[in-house]
C-alpha cells in the first residue's frame, strides 16, 4: 500500500514538473517576443511616427501616419460591415434556427471560415473585387477585413446567446412578449458583455492581419482617405519595411509592430474585463 | 381515465360544482413521436389553487406548459385536444398567442428576473399592453410589488438591478411581474424548489393571497407544499391523470393505490 | 402495501405497532385479572393487578412520543398519517382501560375485607367477560385492519349497556332489601360502570379501525342500547 502510494506521488511529481516545464517554455517565448518588441519598438517611438507619412526609399526620418490612419479606417469599416452581419447570423442560429438544419450547415462553414488562413480571404477578395474593378482599393481591404470579422462575431454571438438561460426566454415569452422583442430587450441585454467581447476580439484579429490587405488595399506611400484607391496600413507597411535595407524603415517596422501589439493587447484585456463583469452579474 | 370524474367528491357544501376557469379536455401531448400526455381531462376551478404532483417525468410540467403554449417555442412538440379558457380554445392556432399569454401568467422554477432594474422588470411587461404616463406607471409598479409582498424590501432600490436581489426576492419579483399585467390564471412551475424555507413560506403565503383573485395551478415536488397551498390536487403518473380531488381528501385518504403509494413515499 | 423507500420509516411504524400490541395484551390481562379478583374477592390478585397499570402508562407515553417524533421527522401522509393518529388514539383508549381495570382491582381489595352477597357477582362476571371479549376482538380487528370485525364489536356495545342496566337494577334491589348492603353494592355499581366504560373504549377503538382503513369516520350516533333507570334518559357519565 505504502509502496503504491509512494509511486503515485513520484509519478505526480514527474508529471507536475513536465507541465511546469512546458508552460514555462511556451510563456518564455512569448515574453521573449514582447521584450524584443518593446526593446526595438520603443527606441523608434517619437512624435514623428504619428505626424509624418512613411519615408521614401533612401530618405531619412519619416513616420507611420498614413499607415495608422489607413488601418483605423479599414478596420472600422470592416467591423462596421462585419458586425451586423455576424450578429444577425449568430442571432438566427441561436434564436430562430436553433434546431434547424441550416444552422448546423452555417455553423460548420463558419468554423471553417474561422480557422481559414487569412491569405485565402485576401485572394478571394482579390478575385471578387480587385480584379473586376481593375485596381487595389481600401474598400476591397475593408471587405476583406469584414470577412475576417464575420465568423468571429457569428461564433461569439451564437455562443453568448446560447448561454442565456432558456428560462429567461420562457419568462419573457410567458409575459406575452413577441419573440423579436424578447431577443432585443432580454436576450441581447443578458448577452451584451459577451457579444461586445466578441466584437473586440474580432477587431483585434482584423487589425493585425497582413495577408488579406496585401492583395486588396496593397499600400501607399501617401496619406490617402480615398476608399477607391490603395491605402497604407500598418501590417503591410511592417511587412514591406521589415526586410528592407534601410535602417529607418526597419526601425519604423518595429515601432509599427509595437503599436499593433499594444492595440491588440488593450482590446484583449478590455474584452477580458468585460467578460468578467458579465460573469459577475 | 373515466374513473377520475367519479373520484371528484363534491367540492362545495351546497353540492353545486364550482365554476371552472379552465377546462382541459382529452389533452394529448407529443414530444416528437413520444406521447407525453395520454388524454387528460381536468378542470381548474376559478379562484382556487390546483396542485399537480407526481414523480419526475409524469407529465405535470408538460401539462403546465401546454396551458400557456410555451411548447410553441420548440420544434416537434404538439398538443391535441382542447384547453378552454372561459370557452376559448387555447390550442386554436388562430388565437393570438401573445394575448393568450397575457391572460395566463407563469412563474418558473428558477427565479428569472430580466437583466434590468427592479422597476423596469415590472414596467417592461406592463408597457407591452398599456401606454401609461410615468406617474401612473409608478403606481402600477408599486401595486405589483406590494401585491407580491416585496415593496417594503425594495422600495429604496427600485432602480438597481433585479439580479442583485436574493433568490426568494427574485422569485417574488417574478410573481410581481406576472401579476402586474393582470392575468386571469397564474401557473407556478415548482416555484420554491430553489428557495430556502423562509422564502418558501413567503411565496406560499403569497399564493394563498393570490388565490382570492386568480386561478392558480402549481406543480410541486414537495407534497407537504401541495397539501398546504392547494384546494385541489391532481396526481399524475406516466402521462395520465391518476386521481383528482379536494386536497384534504387526497392527502388523508386517497382513493387510488398509486396515489397512496406515491404520497406516502412507497413508490417503486 | 409495499414498503416505504425509507426503511427506517417502516421500522418506526413497526415499533409503534409492537408497542400497541403489548399495551393491548397488558390491558386485556389487567381487565381479566381485575374481574377475577372482584368476583373471587381475591385481595392479592387485586393488588398485583393494580400495580401493573404503571407499565401501561409508561407504554402509552412511549407510543405518544414515538408518534410525535415520526410526525415531525417524516410528515406522514394518507395511510401513514392515519396509522399514527390511530396509534395515538388506541394507546389512549388502552391506557384508560388500564385505569378502569385498576379501579376495579382496588375495589376488589376493599371488598375482600367484607364479603357479602355472592349472587350480586353473577351479572358483573358476565359483564366482565363480555367486555374482555369485546376488547380482545377489537384489538384483533385493529391488528388485522379488519373493518367488518371492528364494526361487529361496535354494534354489540349495546349488549354491555343493557347488562349494565340490569346489574344496576339488581344492585338497587339489594340495597333496598338491606341497607347494610349499601357500601358493598355502591362499590359494585362503580365496577359495573367501569366495565361498561371499557366497552365504550372498545367501541372507540372500533371507530379508529374504521377511520384507519377507510379514511372516513363512522357515523356519530353510535348505538346506545341500555337506558339508565335513574333518569330514564341519557346514560350516566
Amino acid at each position: 500500500m505504502d509502496a503504491k502510494y509512494a509511486r503515485r506521488r513520484h509519478t505526480n511529481t514527474v508529471a507536475m514538473t513536465l507541465c511546469w516545464g512546458a508552460a514555462l517554455f511556451g510563456i518564455s517565448w512569448l515574453a521573449f517576443i514582447l521584450v524584443a518588441l518593446l526593446w526595438n519598438g520603443v527606441a523608434g517611438l517619437n512624435i514623428a511616427v504619428f505626424t509624418e507619412v512613411t519615408p521614401g526609399p533612401g530618405s531619412t526620418g519619416g513616420g507611420l501616419l498614413n499607415a495608422i490612419v489607413g488601418s483605423l479606417i479599414m478596420t472600422t469599416i470592416g467591423v462596421a460591415i462585419g458586425t451586423p452581419i455576424g450578429m444577425l447570423a449568430g442571432t438566427y442560429m441561436a434564436e430562430y434556427g436553433r434546431y434547424a438544419k441550416l444552422t448546423k450547415v452555417v455553423r460548420f462553414i463558419n468554423d471553417i471560415l474561422l480557422s481559414a488562413p487569412s491569405i485565402i480571404i485576401g485572394l478571394f477578395i482579390y478575385e471578387a473585387v480587385v480584379v473586376p474593378l481593375g485596381h487595389f482599393s481600401a474598400l476591397a481591404g475593408s471587405l476583406a477585413l469584414a470577412v475576417i470579422v464575420i465568423p468571429v462575431v457569428v461564433r461569439t454571438t451564437e455562443d453568448m446567446l446560447l448561454l442565456v438561460p432558456n428560462t429567461l426566454r420562457e419568462a419573457s415569452i410567458a409575459l406575452g412578449m413577441p419573440r423579436a422583442y424578447m431577443i432585443m430587450r432580454v436576450a441581447y441585454s443578458a448577452a451584451r458583455a459577451g457579444i461586445v467581447t466578441g466584437v473586440l476580439l474580432a477587431i483585434a484579429r482584423a487589425s493585425g492581419e497582413t495577408a488579406p490587405l496585401l492583395f486588396t488595399a496593397l499600400s501607399s506611400p501617401f496619406l490617402s482617405l480615398d476608399l477607391g484607391k490603395e491605402m497604407a496600413n500598418l501590417p503591410v507597411i511592417i511587412n514591406n519595411f521589415a526586410g528592407s535595407p534601410y535602417e529607418n524603415w526597419r526601425q519604423l517596422a518595429w515601432t509599427g509592430a509595437l503599436l499593433i501589439t499594444l492595440a491588440v493587447l488593450t482590446l484583449s484585456v478590455g474584452a477580458r474585463v468585460l467578460t468578467r463583469q458579465g460573469a459577475q452579474k | 381515465m373515466n374513473s377520475v370524474a367519479n373520484t371528484l367528491a363534491d367540492p362545495t357544501p351546497g353540492g353545486d360544482a364550482l365554476p371552472a376557469k379552465l377546462r382541459i379536455k382529452n389533452l394529448k401531448f407529443f414530444y416528437g413521436a413520444t406521447l407525453a400526455l395520454k388524454g387528460i381531462d381536468l378542470n381548474l376551478y376559478d379562484k382556487h389553487v390546483t396542485a399537480f404532483i407526481g414523480p419526475s417525468g409524469c407529465g405535470k410540467s408538460t401539462l403546465l406548459r401546454v396551458l400557456n403554449r410555451m411548447y410553441d417555442l420548440y420544434p416537434n412538440q404538439r398538443a391535441e385536444g382542447q384547453v378552454l379558457l372561459d370557452g376559448d380554445n387555447l390550442l386554436d392556432p388562430r388565437l393570438d398567442i401573445n394575448l393568450l399569454r397575457a391572460r395566463v401568467g407563469m412563474v418558473f422554477q428558477k427565479p428569472t428576473p430580466f437583466p434590468m432594474t427592479i422597476y423596469e422588470n415590472i414596467a417592461f411587461g406592463i408597457r407591452l399592453y398599456e401606454k401609461l404616463p410615468k406617474s401612473e406607471m409608478d403606481g402600477r409598479v408599486e401595486t405589483a410589488l406590494k401585491g407580491a409582498a416585496l415593496w417594503n424590501e425594495v422600495k429604496d432600490k427600485l432602480h438597481t438591478s433585479g439580479l442583485g436581489l436574493s433568490g426568494g426576492q427574485q422569485q417574488r419579483l417574478c410573481i410581481a411581474r406576472t401579476v402586474a399585467i393582470k392575468p386571469e390564471v397564474i401557473l407556478f412551475d415548482e416555484p420554491c424548489s430553489a428557495l430556502d424555507p423562509i422564502s418558501t413560506a413567503k411565496v406560499e403565503e403569497l399564493i394563498d393571497e393570490l388565490s382570492a383573485t386568480y386561478t392558480i395551478a402549481i406543480v410541486t415536488h414537495n407534497m407537504q407544499q401541495a397539501a398546504r397551498v392547494s384546494d385541489y390536487t391532481a396526481f399524475m403518473y406516466l402521462g395520465e391523470l391518476i386521481e383528482f380531488g379536494p386536497t384534504n381528501a387526497i392527502f388523508t385518504s386517497p382513493k387510488n393505490q398509486r396515489t397512496q403509494e406515491y404520497i406516502t413515499g412507497r413508490f417503486g | 402495501m409495499t414498503d416505504h423507500i425509507a426503511k427506517a420509516y417502516d421500522r418506526d411504524l413497526e415499533a409503534l405497532g409492537r408497542k400497541i400490541a403489548e399495551m393491548g395484551g397488558i390491558a386485556e390481562k389487567m381487565l381479566a385479572d381485575a374481574i377475577d379478583a372482584l368476583v373471587n374477592l381475591d385481595a392479592d390478585l387485586g393488588r398485583a393487578t393494580a400495580a401493573v397499570d404503571q407499565r401501561l402508562d409508561t407504554l402509552q407515553r412511549e407510543v405518544e412520543e414515538a408518534a410525535i417524533l415520526t410526525i415531525a421527522r417524516r410528515q406522514p401522509m394518507a395511510v401513514d398519517l392515519r396509522e399514527i393518529v390511530a396509534a395515538i388514539r388506541v394507546s389512549g383508549d388502552l391506557e384508560r382501560v388500564g385505569d378502569l381495570a385498576k379501579n376495579i382491582a382496588r375495589r376488589a381489595v376493599r371488598l375482600a375485607h367484607e364479603p357479602r352477597l355472592p349472587r350480586a357477582m353473577i351479572g358483573l362476571r358476565h359483564m366482565g367477560e363480555l367486555a374482555a371479549l369485546h376488547l380482545k376482538e377489537v384489538l384483533d380487528a385493529y391488528a388485522q385492519r379488519d373493518i367488518d370485525a371492528a364494526r361487529e364489536v361496535w354494534l354489540r356495545d349495546q349488549e354491555l349497556d343493557s347488562l349494565d342496566d340490569s346489574v344496576f337494577r339488581d344492585l338497587l334491589t339489594f340495597m333496598m332489601e338491606d341497607p347494610r348492603n349499601i357500601t358493598f353494592c355502591t362499590h359494585l355499581l362503580f365496577c359495573s360502570k367501569n366495565i361498561e366504560r371499557v366497552g365504550d373504549h372498545a367501541t372507540n377503538i372500533a371507530e379508529t379501525v374504521h377511520y384507519l382503513v377507510t379514511g372516513e369516520n363512522m357515523p356519530l350516533d353510535r348505538p346506545k342500547g341500555g337506558q339508565s333507570t335513574i333518569d330514564g334518559g341519557e346514560p350516566l357519565p
